[in-house]
């Protein structure tokens, strides 16, 4: 178990240097997944498994999911097609398959292994750490609503398309 | 402690993982890649809270790690609009080519 964390945080930071060492954004997009997965397993191992499923669903699912839309849609074009077929290439997906592969025999190790929490003292479950978010740490969940709200409506008025058009009647 | 893995390793592990993407952030130019980058940032900093958590054992480490979580949503969501009309206007994702106001 506490192997499962260092080859994680290796895997990790390998992919993680890959990220920023990339030239075409998909691919790093590919090796930040990678990345994120791994630091989920080590939370997982952590004693966190709560925040390692809110890991995997918020950064490498939500979060991630728009920064590839933004991607695709900036290559509008013709050109698009023919790039699109140069990233589906076995030459790049191989480094991310090969690290994501890695992550997958580290979690089925785990989940073989028994308990979760094995590396660290003790599991914080789910629930205590509700009844801590909902009692004393109330006004976060306040702030991270407005705070979501603020965002909300902010992305929304930065990407509307009709200002876009007025402003460029304008210049 | 009971656990077995060293506090120090956890924080060692989320320095670097904050290091590199100080790095990228400071490297790269391209507008996407810098937004990546302060996420990789966000999560080491989360990384270092959840090693705490597990350190004293207690979950303020973890609600800690869900505010960060949802800035980076809020934060990134911005970004991206961002980038789209960064992109409308100058046709480029370049961060160099936008250092200029005009007032």
């Amino acid at each position: 178990m506490i192997a499962v964390f260092y080859i994680a945080s290796v895997v990790a930071i390998v992919s993680t240097l890959m990220v920023i060492t990339r030239m075409q954004p998909v691919h790093s997009l590919l090796y930040l997944i990678v990345s994120l997965l791994a630091v989920s397993l080590m939370f997982f191992v952590l004693g966190a498994p709560f925040i390692a499923a809110l890991e995997v669903i918020v950064y490498a699912g939500a979060i991630m999911v728009l920064f590839v839309f933004v991607i695709m849609m900036l290559n509008l074009g013709r050109e698009a097609a023919e790039q699109e077929r140069r990233w589906i290439d076995i030459s790049m997906w191989k480094g991310p398959v090969i690290l994501a592969l890695v992550l997958l025999a580290l979690m089925i190790h785990v989940l073989h292994g028994g308990n979760p929490g094995a590396a660290s003292g003790r599991v914080v479950s789910p629930k205590e750490m509700s009844i801590a978010l909902f009692g004393p740490y109330l006004m976060v969940v306040e702030l991270a609503s407005i705070l979501l709200l603020a965002g909300l409506v902010g992305a929304y008025h930065l990407a509307r398309r009709d200002t876009d058009n007025k402003e460029q009647k304008r210049s | 402690m009971i656990g077995a893995i060293p506090m120090t390793h956890g924080l060692i592990v989320a320095a670097v993982l904050f290091a590199l993407g100080l790095v990228g952030l400071l490297v790269r130019r391209n507008i996407i890649y810098m937004l990546m980058c302060i996420e990789i940032m966000l999560n080491a900093a989360g990384l270092a809270f959840i090693v705490a958590a597990s350190r004293w054992e207690q979950p303020d480490g973890q609600i800690m790690f869900i505010i960060i979580l949802s800035t980076a949503a809020a934060e990134v969501a911005v970004g991206l609009a961002l980038v789209l009309r960064f992109y409308s206007r100058f046709k480029t994702l370049d961060a160099d080519i936008a250092n200029d106001m005009r007032g």
